[in-house]
């Protein structure tokens, strides 16, 4: 398990009386991209806030860069270098692209071994997204959906993540935006990061990750490499529904 | 009025504005970040002005002046910082509402604190040492000192704005108003940003308030004063926004300033005293601006605030046993003067009770499925109260036709002031309310000769057969009930579920046709009806009715009422009025210090049920097992 | 003969032009599909039909009348439906209050205070519940239903009214596929039935190739094509600003 960068085990939350997460365990590796799968509502996005400390009632063991997380606040997991990109983006929409990503950064980070995590500073990030090099000073509230989506991960990565997680990142923006975004996940592996993704998506899906876990009302049903998926209709269709 | 006495004038404004912009960029800040609304703000700067007067008088000098302002300010922002840590951040999950109380409670016990250790006499600091001259302008003596505050507005202004522009600091106090998770989950230590916002504001209401130890002297009634000018102008400037504050500050000044210069005015068919009328003023101009651009001035549509929606019950109808018990109740009062022929207290009490229940459930009708929190229910009640009574004083109207005048004349108000209301929602609506509830309170206690100003109006007595305290009590009891079954009627017919349809999703009712505003106002103007009536009932059961009687402390003792029987179900404010009535009647009178005693129930109702006394409940029931 | 028509609607906020001079048409019993980029001007032009914005310029007729500018609730008594982008359904009430609040709201008694609402129209709101499979969840609150589920509402509390326009904001968001593609077909065969005409925006191609009798597109604002499916997929500027290589999703061929 040394070689997981982010172990879960037992995982559970609840939202007032409904529980949400039922026992989930899954780890993702070092340099891996693993894409969390199923319905609207079958918990992803819940999963993925429990990990961050967004959840207050939950349960289980959450072990990022061999140190246990599971009981420390969003902004001390986020300083440990997790990075979090929610569905909804959330950006700050009073302020400019640039003082967004101020917001988002941290100090330069090491992984355990000692190799320096990627460095990202707003100019890189504009290599990596050139739309956003065109509009340093708009604020963020004057962007389109598909801006906002780029610009979310664009300061999610201002705190130098060793692992990001990706909440849905291409729903509700146009195809073309979502080809892009693919291409970036692909992008950040090659430097190294980590990323747990969540997506419906199978296409999208099929472009960027190595392994899949699907979730099916809280649980796990399944989990394989992205080609078994691939080569398994009766799987999709079980639980994703092609 | 001449140019030069004019433009003199105008110079008076802009100094009283520093102050008020001080105060209201506190309060704007502290809210952006940490969504309360800090009813406190007005007591901070109370305590500025106090402790200020303390360091001037008793240090002394140039030191003890200029040294205890700055003293002061720090004092005052440590206070905060504490009130924060101590207080706030245990209950930032709670509902809205109990923050709000929470920090109503600290109104309370401030003012106690004060009233203890500096008195009730107003205290007048000295004259600020290096501005003790007066400058000539415009052919007339300006104080010097007054020179000074004009610039310092500007100055803090400037220092406020370019720390949010070009600090770190500032970007996360900007990011963290619009959404403090996220900064969180960006790496940010909300809490110690959240305490630093709130030590900042609060450290300028104290320095607001050690400003004017000069100019106006240190007063036990500055707190509500303050906070009601405070909620005024950020309304009028935009939540959220500084500059806008100090515009609205500005103008708001002037117009007051103007009032007084104006003065009395001879307009040969009638007099009018223009001075009388700077509450009145400021409400025209909160009217104007709020008909023109709903989030003020400078103030921007806000996005939907995160909050966490509480779940609510669909309405089921009342069950045989809720029937069987209501049934029961009311025969057990109906027998009630036979009961207690030997105690002739327990009816006047029983009365108080009976007008408390009128009282907090008109104001849930609003509240509850209405999603409007008035904090100025104060205003119907009083407008109920004092129409009845200055009509049997000044037309000698018989008591049945003054008791059908209160609600009429109370409904009157609250279609003006629920007009301007259901144009906003939330703590927008909650500061609205309060102004204008301050707003009726003062122009009572200003309008001496009508109203007979602090003292109020006595001899408003009952009518035989009604003088005897068990028919009043039989009267009160009988338009309690109608009162308590009429509202629950319209709130099962189409209009009480198109008010919940309002409030539940605005958006979707209009989309179904709702006039969400129409339909709101109309329940706006339902509940000041009936709140009218326990107004009325009011005067006559008490033979007079006093400025004090109407305070902002009415309408908080509604709230707790409302929030103590639980805001979603129907009958709680019926048992939140009278385990309340009761619990004042006993206990507030045990000591001179009542307020303090009562802010610290307050505290400690919050504290142990932060999420409400529902949410309590099930969170017991999960830790019980609900889990497995 | 049409349905709804706009003519050379402009809207900018801010000197931007989120929607510029864009002319178009539904006709009677037409499914039809807006797509574009995010920030086309999409919702721009959904919220200047069913009145929460107030166009620069143009007209949008109805039937040959002009509602530009009229307050939404107008829009509806006019025989425009609506469903939200993110469903909205009355949390406090059950499923079948909340279309009976629709049919109250039609028969314009919400200024009524005596007689139960709960006694209002529950047959109707029955029958309508049933056309969209949810007669069985009538008495829950609606607030526990599952996402698809307060969707199928949703399209209930649209057709209180007999609309003979249905404006849909992105129908399908946030549902899985299947579900989506179920949605879709109710809300296909339900116009079908009763000849209303549809308008939505959606961003999952494979619904809109497969539902759409007609596609428009925007850019920028402007109205950059208008046909069916073949002739919108294989429009190299529609590829160029929004369908990209079409590897993500299903059912644009390369």
């Amino acid at each position: 398990m040394s070689n997981a960068m982010l172990s879960v085990e037992s995982l559970s939350a609840w939202y007032g009386a409904a529980r949400i997460l039922y026992d989930l365990s899954f780890e993702v590796g070092r340099g891996e991209v693993v894409a969390l799968m199923g319905r609207n509502g079958a918990g992803k996005s819940t999963t993925m806030k429990a990990i961050m400390g967004l959840i207050a009632q939950r349960q289980g063991k959450v072990v990022f860069n061999d140190a246990d997380i599971s009981k420390l606040e969003p902004y001390q997991i986020a300083r440990r270098g997790l990075g979090f990109t929610p569905e909804d983006r959330r950006i700050f929409s009073d302020l400019t692209v640039l003082e967004n990503l101020d917001i988002g950064r941290q100090p330069p980070r090491q992984f355990p071994d000692g190799a320096p995590a990627p460095l990202w500073t707003p100019e890189r990030l504009f290599a990596l997204f050139p739309n956003l090099a065109e509009m340093q000073d708009r604020p963020g509230g004057r962007m389109s959906g598909g801006e906002q989506q780029m610009l979310t991960v664009a300061r999610t990565l201002m705190g130098n993540p060793l692992l990001v997680l990706l909440d849905e990142p291409s729903e509700g923006v146009a195809p073309l935006i979502v080809e892009q975004m693919a291409n970036t996940i692909v992008e950040l592996k090659k430097e190294g990061l980590s990323i747990l993704l969540s997506e419906q998506n199978i296409h999208f899906a099929q472009l960027v990750s190595d392994r899949v876990y699907v979730l099916e009302k809280g649980q796990i049903q399944w989990h394989g490499t992205m080609a078994q998926l691939s080569a398994s209709p009766d799987i999709q269709r079980a639980y994703l529904t092609v | 009025m001449t140019l030069n006495a004019f433009l003199f004038q105008v110079l008076n404004g802009l100094s009283s504005a520093s102050g008020l912009f001080l105060i209201a960029a506190g309060l704007s800040l502290i809210f952006g970040v940490t969504r309360i609304v800090n009813l406190a703000h007005g007591s901070l700067y109370m305590l500025g002005t106090y402790i200020a007067y303390t360091f001037a008088t008793k240090i002394g000098g140039v030191t003890g002046f200029w040294g205890g302002i700055v003293a002061t300010a720090l004092i005052v922002g440590a206070l905060g910082a504490a009130i924060e840590f101590v207080l706030l951040r245990r209950i930032y999950r709670a509902p809205e509402l109990f923050q709000l109380l929470a920090t109503f409670a600290l109104v309370l016990v401030i003012n106690d604190f004060a009233l203890w250790l500096w008195g009730p006499t107003d205290l007048l600091g000295p004259r600020a040492p290096g501005f003790r001259g007066a400058v000539e302008i415009l052919g007339r003596r300006l104080p010097s000192y007054d020179l000074f505050l004009i610039v310092i507005g500007p100055l803090v202004l400037l220092a406020l704005h370019l720390t949010l522009t070009r600090t770190r600091f500032g970007r996360l106090i900007r990011a963290a108003t619009q959404d403090r998770e996220m900064v969180g989950a960006l790496g940010v230590n909300q809490a110690v940003l959240f305490t630093s916002v709130f030590a900042l504001g609060a450290a300028l209401a104290g320095l607001g308030g050690a400003l004017q130890i000069a100019r106006e002297p240190a007063n036990l009634a500055t707190d509500l004063i303050a906070l009601g000018d405070a909620f005024v102008v950020v309304v009028v400037g935009g939540m959220g926004s500084i500059p806008g504050a100090y515009l609205a500050a500005v103008i708001i000044a002037e117009v007051k300033a103007l009032c007084v210069g104006i003065g009395t005015v001879d307009f040969g068919f009638v007099t009018i005293n223009f001075s009388k009328f700077t509450l009145v003023a400021e409400f025209l101009v909160m009217a104007i601006v709020l008909i023109a651009r709903p989030y003020g001035l400078l103030g921007k549509a806000q996005g939907a605030v995160r909050s966490i929606a509480e779940p609510e019950e669909p309405l089921r109808p009342a069950t045989p046993l809720l029937k069987a018990f209501g049934v029961a109740v009311l025969a057990v009062l109906v027998c009630l003067p036979l009961l207690a022929q030997s105690s002739p207290y327990v009816l006047v009490l029983g009365i108080d009770v009976l007008i408390a229940v009128i009282f907090a459930t008109s104001l849930h009708f609003i509240m509850g499925p209405g999603g409007m929190h008035s904090f100025g229910h104060a205003a119907y009640f009083g407008l109920g109260a004092y129409g009845a009574a200055l009509l049997v004083k000044w037309l000698a109207w018989p008591m049945g036709a003054a008791l059908v005048a209160a609600p009429v004349l109370a409904v009157a108000g609250a279609l003006l002031f629920g007009w301007f209301a259901v144009r906003l929602s939330g703590v927008y609506l909650a500061m609205l309310t309060l102004a204008f509830a301050q707003i009726v309170w003062a122009a009572v206690f200003q309008w001496e000769g009508f109203t007979g100003g602090s003292n109020g109006v006595i001899g408003v007595w009952p009518p035989p057969p009604f003088d005897k305290s068990w028919v009043y009590f039989l009267l009160t009891l009988a338009l309690a009930v109608a009162a308590v079954l009429l509202l629950r009627r319209f709130l099962f017919a189409p209009f009480g579920y198109a008010m919940r349809a309002g409030r539940d999703s605005p958006l979707r009712a209009e989309a179904i046709g709702i006039d969400v505003k129409r339909v709101h106002w109309l329940g706006f103007a339902i509940a000041g009806l009936v709140c009218g009536v326990a107004g009325g009932l009011f005067a006559f059961a008490k033979g007079s009715i006093s400025p004090e009687t109407i305070h902002i402390n009415r309408s908080i003792d509604g709230l707790v009422m409302v929030l103590l029987g639980g805001v979603q179900t129907l009958t709680g404010p019926i048992a939140g009025a009278s385990v309340f009535a009761l619990l004042q009647d006993t206990v507030m009178r045990q000591t001179e210090y009542w307020r303090a005693l009562m802010g610290a129930i307050i505290l400690l109702l919050v504290l142990t049920f932060p999420q409400g006394i529902v949410g309590a409940f099930a969170s017991l029931w999960r830790r019980m097992g609900g889990r497995t | 003969m049409s349905v709804l028509e706009l003519r050379a609607l402009s809207k900018s906020f801010g000197g931007v032009h989120a929607v510029r001079d864009v002319s178009f048409a539904i006709g009677k019993g037409e499914f039809l599909a807006m797509i574009g980029p995010n920030g086309a001007g999409k919702s721009t032009c959904f919220n200047m039909i069913n009145g929460q914005l107030k166009p620069d310029s143009g007209e949008i007729l109805c039937d040959g009348r002009n509602i530009a500018g009229l307050a939404p609730r107008d829009i509806w008594r006019l025989g425009v439906g609506r469903t939200f982008q993110v469903a909205a359904t009355f949390g406090s009430m059950t499923v079948i209050e909340n279309v009976q609040m629709a049919l109250i709201s039609h028969g314009r008694e919400i200024y009524r205070l005596w007689r139960p609402a709960a006694s209002h129209h529950r047959a109707r709101a029955l029958e309508l519940l049933a056309h969209v499979g949810m007669e069985a969840a009538a008495d829950r609150p609606s607030r526990e239903l599952a996402y698809g589920d307060v969707k199928r509402v949703e399209l209930a509390i649209a057709l209180a009214n007999d609309p003979k326009l249905l404006l849909m904001d992105e129908p399908t968001a946030g549902m899985g596929t299947s579900e989506r593609h179920g949605l879709i077909e109710l809300v296909k065969r339900l116009v079908v039935e009763r000849g209303i005409s549809v308008l939505f925006t959606e961003h999952s191609m494979d619904v809109v190739f497969a539902f759409a009798d007609r596609i428009i597109v925007l850019a920028r604002g402007q109205l950059i094509a208008d046909g069916d499916a073949a002739t919108i997929r294989d429009n190299p500027q529609v590829r160029e600003v929004y369908f990209g290589t079409g590897k993500t999703f299903a059912g644009a061929s390369a």
